[in-house]
């Protein structure tokens, strides 16, 4: 970190992410905000943000969470309840009088600073303010968990996100969570440039965190904690640390799948969700939060777009109705994971990021810090 | 009104089925220090082979091919999807345990369609409905609990007297040394998947002929539950999975009898985290000094 | 270099994404007809769970749309016949999948849209559906709020509260029984609608009941039955999915439970009379058909199920008709008549063409209202006969 010189390969780096940004904006001018690619670009950034967030703490801190679905539980809820416009509220909360919240955050700051940057701003808060209940949360839970070696941390943090489930859905919080009925009627921005551009702002922050001291120190914590532990770093406190600043995001990230979904239940922020996630960090390689973002975007456009046809009997020209009927894209998917999972098991990108394969592209071997 | 009678029956005949799940747990953690997330998955797939198997053959032969299927699919599993990770860290083997639970979930789902199988025709004798002190169950709950302990002592013999029960006790107290001293890992570790499927098939058997629908998800909350029951009674420990799944199966069937249903899942969950911050060895669990 | 070779390939797929894409909005021009050969072609987008929970009830539901779809394969708009294409989306029971199910029906320009079974579903499907200005007409979605605040849902079906207030009074008026015990699954909007309307109809006639909530996956119901024989409750009302219903039916029977299961309409399965076959238990239910209303289709869509293996399995092995079916079939020509009296393909046209679509369907007359919903005011009420493993009716019930 001597030189202040900005390599060439981050000038790539830079230019790539402009061109996607770019296509992007071109996609939404051209396409109506119901189409698919623009419904794949906004699942995928989503599941990019939350797949960073636990590469993270599973990657960079090599603490073993399966947490996740919990914190974006808890995010997508404050999202959404934060942001259902009052008149809607009577029809949302129908067994609950009207809920107990009375106001919408969105309604409030297009008070004064106009309907268009009003709502956005009030949106936003929203989800900051899920990511930070989240981050409570994960203060609260990790205070004891986190003591907990690897694989018994999994099991506890798993079990703190069902536990989550269950009182969201409770019948006595129902004025405030509308407790097993599902949320909805909140807004959501309609262009997918808009989704690009937060997560890309929020793992922007990942990126500078895990290249910080912290980061530096995260990663110590995960090669040896014994070591770690020599060098002077504070294990308990940088591990609480990463936990809640990975439950923040994956929060942010709960709020933005609300958004995303339109209608939100607690019911589909399951464990199957949480080992989704973590097959996609597997895949994408512990470690790269480049490999993470491009995992998402490949598993989500092929999942909801691009292998449809196994499932309904055509695919790439082949007709095989007995062969490609319901299900067939899953096990497909399953399969490939399991592969990776066995042979690959560095997975797209190992630890590298895109600045690193373009370094070694451009200048070879000179890529030294 | 017969009281709290109905509901310690219920339990126990829970924390039977539980048990038998546990045991399967806590072998392969004693052994390879790996949650096998598959496990409850292997489970579900029993019940799905003894639907299919049930409904076309009689029950002398439907029964054994239930057994003999999910054995060879327990082996299998550890064959294809652990053993390449033996050298790899604990994390990518339990990121293999979760790949295989998704991976046998979504073959599940494109075999069955994704329609929960109702088991049609039940096992015999061991589904009729009796009488119990004046509550009215299937023989099947009396039955579960009998079978685990006959099962439980069977394989506790087996444990103490052969010389594969040697090899994993030996394997579970020092995984090197044990290779070092000449005992075939590889021939132990497939002989406790083995065992763990044979006794995850006959829970199943008795599960979903109490509970007679399969759905491809059934396997994952027994499975769960049954490794919270491993946890609590001291992973590693057969005798502590036994007694911890009967209790877990108490504590939830009481807590649906005073009208808290809501949380008797949470409450597994939450005992759970409270034993592993309180006494993370369980009740019957040995200390285990991590060494550097 | 695999690096790099993974690379290249991920961006040859993301451009592919992007060709595609385009390709996708080009086609895209909501429901214009495609010229395939010489046939003019109007698709009806079927918006249904094939997998999951509702797998088994969204399954027979597109059985009946693909029966009406072979009954009658083509419709006359402005004297030129156009063939009929039904495009078939799994939403996989899951609010989290209904957007991008929705989008994908949307991209394959349909005109209008069928389904869901369950409510959550077509909620989350119906936002995408209003952005697109495709209409959908809801099959047997009864959550008041999937027609409430979306201007382009409709539906023909009844609604839980008029569903939960028959069964209230059923229950109490019919059956006697002043003490009921409901039982409805942790997280299912569905099931907690009814019993929030059963609870409020059944109290206001003076009745007592006491509600409890399982966990999702649960399968030993033994205890809620013995909670239920404790709480002395005549009847279990119990409006949860197919495979908790079996297993709910089970359960009572292994526990000698004397009053009567009361259910939904999504008890109204074979599965479920089937898992009551031979046991002591009685199980009453409410639905929107009756097999036996009209021989004559029950007659046909029986030849078309046997003639058909996988019609067959899906209808759960055997020929029984279940009401959703009915539905799907009488949700598909409510939809040709839009078709019909929009006089175009366009979903605008038929959007503003639905709201005066009457059509005189096996299930009973279909009109809408204002907001959108069914006018209806009666629905059927079935019990399982032990014996043959049918469903047999027992009377035609309304609100009074």
């Amino acid at each position: 970190m001597k030189k202040k010189t900005i390599g060439k390969e981050y000038i790539f780096t830079a230019l790539i992410l402009f061109v996607v940004l770019a296509v992007t904006m071109v996609l939404d001018s051209q396409l109506p905000s119901y189409h698919i690619v623009i419904k794949v670009i906004k699942k995928a950034s989503v599941y990019s943000l939350v797949a960073v967030s636990m590469n993270l703490l599973n990657g960079f801190t090599g603490l073993f969470s399966l947490g996740q679905a919990g914190f974006m539980l808890l995010g997508a809820y404050s999202y959404a309840v934060l942001c259902i416009p009052v008149a809607k509220r009577a029809g949302v909360y129908q067994y609950f009088d009207g809920g107990i919240v009375k106001f919408s955050l969105p309604e409030v700051f297009a008070g004064f600073l106009g309907d268009k940057v009003g709502a956005a701003v009030g949106m936003i808060l929203a989800l900051l303010v899920g990511g930070l209940i989240a981050a409570f949360f994960a203060y609260l839970i990790g205070l004891p968990v986190l003591r907990l070696k690897s694989d018994y941390l999994a099991i506890a943090t798993l079990g703190f996100a069902e536990i989550m489930r269950t009182i969201i859905q409770w019948n006595a919080i129902g004025p405030l969570t509308n407790a097993s009925n599902l949320l909805k009627g909140y807004p959501d921005f309609s262009s997918a440039t808009a989704y690009l551009l937060l997560i890309g702002v929020f793992i922007a922050c990942v990126v500078l965190l895990v290249n910080s001291t912290y980061g530096r120190a995260f990663k110590a914590i995960r090669d040896d904690e014994v070591a770690a532990e020599a060098m002077g770093i504070n294990l308990a406190h940088h591990k609480r640390l990463a936990f809640v600043i990975s439950s923040f995001f994956a929060g942010v990230g709960g709020g933005m799948l609300a958004m995303y979904m339109g209608a939100v239940p607690a019911m589909s922020f399951r464990s199957s969700m949480t080992y989704e996630i973590l097959l996609l960090v597997v895949i994408g390689g512990i470690g790269s939060i480049t490999g993470s973002v491009l995992t998402s975007f490949l598993y989500i456009a092929a999942l909801e777009w691009l292998l449809r046809g196994l499932d309904t009997g055509k695919f790439l020209g082949i007709t095989a109705p007995g062969l490609f009927k319901n299900g067939f894209r899953m096990a497909v998917i399953s399969v490939i994971i399991m592969v990776v999972v066995l042979f690959f098991r560095k997975g797209i990108m190992g630890d590298k990021e895109l600045p690193d394969l373009l370094r070694r592209h451009t200048k070879k071997g000179g890529g030294e810090k | 009104m017969q009281g709290i009678l109905p509901y310690l029956i219920s339990g126990i005949s829970v924390g039977g089925q539980y048990a038998l799940i546990a045991i399967g747990y806590t072998l392969v953690y004693g052994i390879l220090r790996l949650i096998n997330f598959a496990h409850g998955d292997v489970f579900m797939v029993a019940g799905l082979i003894m639907v299919y198997t049930t409904a076309s053959m009689p029950m002398y032969i439907s029964i054994p091919l239930v057994l003999i299927f999910t054995v060879i699919l327990g082996f299998a599993i550890e064959r294809v999807a652990y053993k390449p990770l033996r050298t790899a860290p604990r994390m990518s083997l339990m990121i293999s345990a979760i790949g295989v639970s998704y991976l046998i979930q979504n073959l599940a789902f494109y075999l069955t369609g994704g329609l929960p199988q109702p088991v049609k025709t039940s096992i015999p004798w061991i589904s009729d409905t009796i009488t119990l002190f004046g509550a009215s169950t299937k023989r099947v709950t009396v039955v579960t609990p009998v079978l685990t302990i006959a099962l439980v002592f069977a394989l506790v013999a087996l444990i103490k007297k052969t010389k594969i029960g040697m090899g994993m006790r030996a394997a579970a107290k020092d995984f090197e040394t044990a290779q070092l001293m000449g005992v075939k890992i590889n021939s132990v570790i497939s002989m406790t998947f083995v065992i763990g499927s044979f006794l995850a098939a006959v829970g199943a058997m008795l599960y979903f002929t109490n509970y007679p629908t399969v759905a491809i998800t059934s396997g994952g909350m027994p499975g769960l539950k049954a490794f919270v029951a491993a946890v609590f009674g001291g992973i590693g420990s057969i005798p502590g999975a036994v007694v911890g799944a009967f209790l877990i199966g108490l504590c939830e069937e009481i807590i649906k009898g005073l009208g808290q249903s809501t949380f008797s899942d949470a409450f597994t969950f939450a005992l759970l985290i409270i034993v592993l911050c309180v006494k993370p060895t369980g009740l019957f669990g040995e200390k285990v000094t991590d060494k550097v | 270099m695999k690096k790099i070779l993974a690379l290249v390939l991920a961006l040859v797929m993301a451009l592919g994404l992007v060709a595609c894409g385009d390709k996708g909005g080009e086609q895209q021009e909501g429901g214009t007809p495609n010229t395939t050969g010489e046939e003019k072609v109007v698709k009806i987008g079927v918006f249904e769970p094939l997998t999951g929970d509702n797998g088994a009830g969204g399954k027979q539901e597109v059985l009946g749309m693909q029966y009406a779809n072979y009954v009658q394969p083509t419709v006359d708009i402005n004297g030129e016949t156009y063939k009929v294409q039904l495009e078939v989306v799994d939403n996989r029971t899951a609010a989290e999948n209904g957007p991008s199910a929705a989008a994908e029906l949307v991209n394959k320009g349909v005109s209008i849209v069928l389904g869901s079974y369950g409510s959550g579903v077509s909620m989350a499907g119906g936002t995408v559906f209003a952005e697109a200005g495709v209409p959908a007409i809801g099959v047997t979605c009864t959550n008041p709020q999937v027609t409430s605040d979306c201007d382009v849902y409709f539906r023909i079906c009844f609604l839980d509260p008029f569903q939960g207030t028959v069964l209230a009074n059923y229950a109490y008026k019919e059956l006697g029984v002043d003490t009921a015990y409901l039982l409805g699954m942790l997280g299912s909007d569905y099931d907690q609608g009814l019993i929030y309307y059963f609870t409020q109809a059944f109290e206001k006639l003076g009745g007592k009941v006491v509600a409890e909530n399982f966990p999702e996956g649960n399968a030993n119901f033994v205890s809620y039955i013995n909670n239920a024989k404790a709480a002395n409750a005549g009847v279990i009302f119990s409006p949860v999915s197919i495979n908790y219903a079996q297993l709910i039916v089970e359960a009572a029977a292994a526990q000698k439970f004397e009053g009567t299961i009361l259910g939904g309409d999504t008890l109204d399965s074979n599965m479920v009379v089937e898992a009551a076959k031979g046991k002591d238990v009685d199980v009453k239910i409410t639905t929107f058909y009756q097999e036996g209303g009209n021989p004559e289709f029950d007659a046909g869509i029986k030849e078309w199920i046997n003639a058909n293996a996988d019609a067959k399995t899906n209808n759960g092995g055997n020929d029984m008709v279940s009401a959703v079916t009915v539905m799907g079939y009488d949700a598909y020509f409510t939809a040709l008549e839009a078709i019909k009296a929009a006089g175009s393909t366009a979903p605008a046209d038929i959007l503003a063409a639905l709201p005066g679509v009457t059509y005189s369907g096996i299930s009973g007359e279909i009109a809408f209202d204002d907001i959108g919903d069914a006018k209806r005011d009666a629905a059927y009420i079935k019990t399982a006969n032990t014996e043959t493993g049918a469903w047999d009716f027992v009377k035609i019930q309304g609100i009074d």
